[in-house]
């Protein structure tokens, strides 16, 4: 492993925060790399016929938010083993989501740490989760097709 | 989810469920309705579905652009692509699914006939076994691994379901994905002039299930709702048998002289039980206010007012302002007050702005 930041991962640990302006473009952007033409992530007319005020974040983008939070913070060494999130409080544009990390597990026998992330926006807990990472050389077998 | 044309965003806050205390005709309808649904847990939902794309540098580029990820990882000759892509691979995109499993496709159709029609992604669960890397190609297998008792959330009343996907790269297992979506019955829809097939799905909930959709009145409706009435008791009867005479009564204490209201049944000056009133003269300004666009009551008809009036005699009340639009309304407006009947028993006082009236707003322009 040759990341420093995995030298700092310990128990109780927590990574720094990653604020995420919740712009218009980034949900559009999102949406369109996630190939997800839902009208509620880029029509805000339809997103209110069904309810809801504005046009809001899709769940792969969250995801995609979460995996890369954790990446950058724990730097390229690391590869992602699980990313398990449940979402609260829709993204709409014009908010800020706070991503914040602690790792709860260090297992270096299988050279795997645990880190628990919530993302929290103006109005409630957007996301919380948990991602697993390996931190050891990628395992035997993996990253050849 | 198998699909990709479903996805995304979230329940607002908690899922509280609504209690039902009566069995009635409808629940036990809706236990037949449950157990169909139960039906289709464990049936396939996709079985060696293709990704539409091999995996490849610009989609992973793309990505990596609209998350701002800048790891190396994903660069390069030797790039993998994000892990958290796994799902982006087998979606549908704009022209959809070809290979979506009859069972999936029937579940959704019943849901849909059932009023819930619209869907939103709740979690989402990945694990990855083996990287994607550009070139391979993806299939995918799912399964509807459980469909939930009827929930109410406040988005509104519906049923999670819950599919696990396995996806492979060039055949061999690169990850799972389990992905949890509501499909549910808006709880309310503004009026738009096309607001059509959510519309009249919800207006089948509403009529399988009275009790769940509260609150979603139309202007459409038989028997229109009508205003909340006055709670009147010994303290503000005088008041309110004034509103009845067209006089707006304000209490003052007969010790010291000072006016209240609303009405109480002592002095907040000087703690005197006695009292008696004086006839406002109905001028008055707007002190404070707020505008009313959601949520939508029964019986009101948004965007309104709600002004914090100033008295001419220094008393403040809150009603309606009326006389401009909601969004003219304006700290500092002068009013008066009238007496406007809003059916056969409720007949209340209102503010009416006085022509030419103008408030602090005005004074600073507007944008």
């Amino acid at each position: 492993m040759s990341s420093g930041g995995v030298g700092q991962l310990e128990a109780g640990a927590e990574l720094a925060p990653l604020e995420i302006a919740v712009t218009r473009t980034l949900i559009v952007a999102g949406a369109v790399a996630s190939r997800d033409y839902q009208d509620v992530h880029h029509d805000a007319e339809a997103a209110r016929e069904k309810g809801s005020p504005d046009i809001f974040m899709n769940i792969l983008t969250t995801n995609g938010l979460v995996g890369r939070y954790v990446t950058d913070r724990l730097g390229p060494g690391v590869r992602l083993r699980a990313v398990k999130i449940r979402l609260g409080a829709p993204n709409y544009p014009g908010d800020t989501m706070v991503l914040r990390g602690t790792v709860t597990e260090v297992d270096d026998s299988t050279g795997t740490a645990e880190i628990r992330v919530v993302g929290a926006n103006g109005i409630g807990h957007h996301v919380t989760g948990t991602v697993r990472v390996a931190f050891g050389a990628v395992r035997e077998g993996e990253g050849r097709a | 989810m198998t699909d990709g044309a479903i996805t995304d965003g979230a329940i607002t806050g908690g899922t509280g469920s609504r209690k039902f205390v009566t069995e009635s005709y409808d629940d036990r309808e809706h236990a037949g309705f449950q157990a169909r649904l139960k039906k289709y847990e464990g049936q396939t939902a996709a079985s060696s579905a293709v990704g539409k794309d091999l995996v490849n540098e610009p989609m992973i580029r793309h990505w990596c652009e609209a998350m701002g990820d800048t790891s190396p990882a994903y660069e390069g000759p030797d790039a993998i692509a994000p892990p958290t892509m796994l799902q982006a691979w087998t979606m549908g995109g704009l022209s959809g699914h070809t290979d979506r499993s009859s069972a999936y496709e029937d579940l959704f159709a019943l849901l849909d006939g059932a009023g819930c029609t619209a869907v939103v992604a709740t979690d989402c669960e990945q694990e990855y076994v083996r990287d994607l890397r550009p070139g391979q190609r993806i299939t995918f297998d799912a399964v509807i691994e459980s469909v939930s008792d009827r929930k109410t959330t406040k988005l509104g009343t519906g049923y999670f379901v819950t599919t696990r996907m396995d996806v492979f790269g060039d055949g061999e297992l690169a990850g799972t994905h389990r992905f949890r979506i509501l499909k549910y019955a808006p709880k309310e829809r503004r009026s738009g002039p096309a607001a059509s097939t959510t519309q009249q799905g919800a207006a089948k909930q509403e009529h399988a299930e009275p009790r769940v959709v509260p609150g979603a009145e139309s202007r459409k409706d038989a028997s229109p709702a009508l205003r909340p009435r006055p709670v009147i008791n010994r303290d503000n009867a005088g008041f309110w048998k004034g509103v009845s005479d067209h006089r707006l009564l304000i209490q003052r204490c007969e010790t010291c002289e000072l006016l209240r209201f609303p009405w109480l049944p002592g002095c907040n000056g000087c703690g005197s039980a006695r009292w008696d009133t004086v006839e406002a003269s109905g001028e008055g300004t707007v002190f404070s206010y707020v505008v009313m666009h959601h949520p939508a009551f029964p019986a009101f008809d948004p965007p309104y007012a709600v002004g914090l009036i100033e008295l001419a005699e220094g008393v403040r009340m809150i009603s309606n302002v009326v006389g401009v639009p909601a969004e003219q309304v304006r700290i500092g407006m002068r009013v008066e007050a009238e007496f406007r009947r809003f059916d056969a028993e409720l007949e209340l006082p209102v503010f009416r702005v006085v022509d030419g009236s103008a408030g602090a707003g005005d004074a600073e322009g507007e944008g």
